[in-house]
């Protein structure tokens, strides 16, 4: 079967902006929950932001007014992606790809809501005075951000946004490879963006309990015997991919190879996991048998890991039944301590940084995780990171709607 | 002429608060497509003016707006219809 392999990386995270500020944070098991002055007043206050910035600045003259900031995210991150991949740009066309190659490059970006900041703006103005923007289409769209990637790298293949909630960044890897073992594209850049941090999607997640009542900095505190719910954030993680005889044809060293990925559905409720986590358990079998690498080999687990009581415990639990006592010898690991929940982007940037932990040989700790869920018994990596030689890592998102998808990465 | 100057002060603001134009660019022959607005823009932009004036520009109008002039004359001469 054809390799494929991860070949440039851009990150923008509640850690910071960009790969090296990101993995700093998430290294440092740093966290990033603070007071959300659009949330105060709510059943919940606090979240994990992007360090603000102009997006004016940063991307070009009308950019903060003509698009969301999911989109915003995306397109940061895309360029530190294709700036990593070293991928050859036109002369003299700002941030277009050379013509021939930006006719086989793709974009499948996973997004979960979309562009709902600038829905509810709208939507409050419509009420009020009538006023209806003539962008609210073109920005809210959950696709937007696909597009506006093709727009601003010139990228002419297949384009388009997967979405299976807080699964979709890693369910748009899955895309993606599929795309290139089938020839439809050379270069593909896949992950997941989301920006979905407003009043009333807060105080809508929160009524389903989801969300973290605690009102400090540790409250995403994945597998921890007090977790109590989710911390929401904003981010986007991009990778850029292409077949494994590409990148050494252009003499291109991967970051890691694209070895499995697996998807399966609960079949069970539209947001409770069920409680052995059998539709997780299928999705990393399917990730496994994909790369045809023995549960054994497995070393290292960055987990979905949202600090819900029900996630976490399941989610432990379908580890433990797949793996079986070599679960033990495996060091799992949420980053979700230190960035939040980033739903539709979470795949992108957690893919990210499982191919981080191959390249450095590093698990990152999870932040805010003081005492290990007796429930869950696996070797949760907290305190401080830890420094150690991999060789495989697998990555698990698992979105509302049942919907779950596992990425095994093994180094280049 | 003080309405033409009035109109023509409310259109540059709005393009270089909203739109982010350079003032220096902004003249009565400058068409806003040349300005960098769309189609889009443009309907944002008369959203804009109807919010300061309080008047009304109708859709199929809208497309007869193609340079800063066409707008501000639009605009004085609403303001010079008697009340």
């Amino acid at each position: 079967m054809t390799d494929v392999v991860v070949t440039g990386i851009g990150l923008v995270t509640p850690g910071g902006h960009g790969v090296a500020r990101s993995w700093k944070a998430v290294s440092a098991g740093i966290a990033t929950a603070e007071p959300d002055p659009v949330l105060a007043g709510g059943d919940v206050s606090y979240s994990c932001r992007v360090p603000s910035f102009d997006a004016d600045e940063e991307l070009g003259r009308g950019a903060g007014r003509r698009l969301d900031r999911f989109a915003h995210l995306a397109l940061l991150a895309a360029r530190e992606a294709i700036a990593s991949a070293g991928l050859p740009r036109a002369e003299d066309e700002g941030d277009a790809l050379l013509d021939d190659l930006a006719d086989r490059t793709g974009v499948v970006l996973g997004c979960g809501i979309g562009g709902v900041t600038t829905w509810e703006d709208d939507h409050a103005a419509f009420l009020e005075r009538g006023r209806v923007s003539p962008l609210l289409i073109p920005k809210m769209l959950s696709n937007s951000a696909a597009g506006q990637l093709s727009i601003a790298f010139g990228l002419r293949g297949p384009n388009m946004t997967v979405n299976t909630a807080c699964a979709a960044g890693a369910s748009a890897i899955n895309v993606a490879r599929d795309l290139l073992r089938a020839g439809a594209v050379d270069v593909v850049l896949a992950g997941g963006a989301e920006a979905g941090v407003t009043p009333h999607s807060a105080a809508a997640f929160a009524r389903m309990g989801a969300l973290s009542r605690r009102e400090d900095e540790t409250a995403s505190r994945p597998f921890d015997v007090d977790r109590d719910g989710f911390v929401m954030g904003e981010g986007a993680g991009i990778l850029v991919m292409e077949r494994g005889v590409d990148a050494a044809g252009r003499g291109h060293t991967p970051l890691a190879v694209l070895a499995g990925a697996g998807a399966s559905a609960d079949a069970h409720h539209i947001t409770a996991p069920p409680e052995d986590g059998a539709g997780a358990v299928l999705a990393m079998r399917r990730a496994l048998e994909d790369a045809d690498i023995a549960g054994d080999d497995v070393e290292h687990i960055n987990a979905h890991g949202t600090s819900t009581p029900l996630n976490d415990a399941a989610e432990a639990r379908a580890i433990r039944h797949l793996l079986g006592g070599h679960a033990d010898r495996v060091a799992v690991t949420s980053t979700k301590g230190t960035t939040g929940h980033l739903l539709g982007a979470a795949g992108g940037v957690e893919a990210a940084f499982a191919v981080l932990a191959l390249h450095h040989g590093f698990v990152p700790p999870t932040a805010n995780l003081r005492e290990v869920d007796p429930e869950v018994s696996l070797d949760v990596v907290h305190g401080s990171g830890r420094e150690v030689p991999l060789r495989t890592a697998l990555s698990n998102s698992f979105g509302f709607g049942g919907q779950n998808a596992a990425l095994l990465f093994t180094a280049a | 002429m003080d309405d033409d100057k009035q109109a023509y002060d409310l259109i540059e603001s709005i393009l270089v608060g909203t739109f982010g134009v350079p003032a220096e660019e902004v003249s009565p022959d400058a068409t806003f497509e040349g300005l960098g607005l769309d189609s889009l823009d443009l309907v944002e932009l008369t959203m804009a003016i109807e919010d300061e004036t309080g008047i009304t520009i109708e859709d199929e109008e809208v497309e007869e707006i193609r340079t800063v002039r066409d707008a501000v004359e639009r605009l004085a001469g609403e303001r010079r219809v008697p009340a």
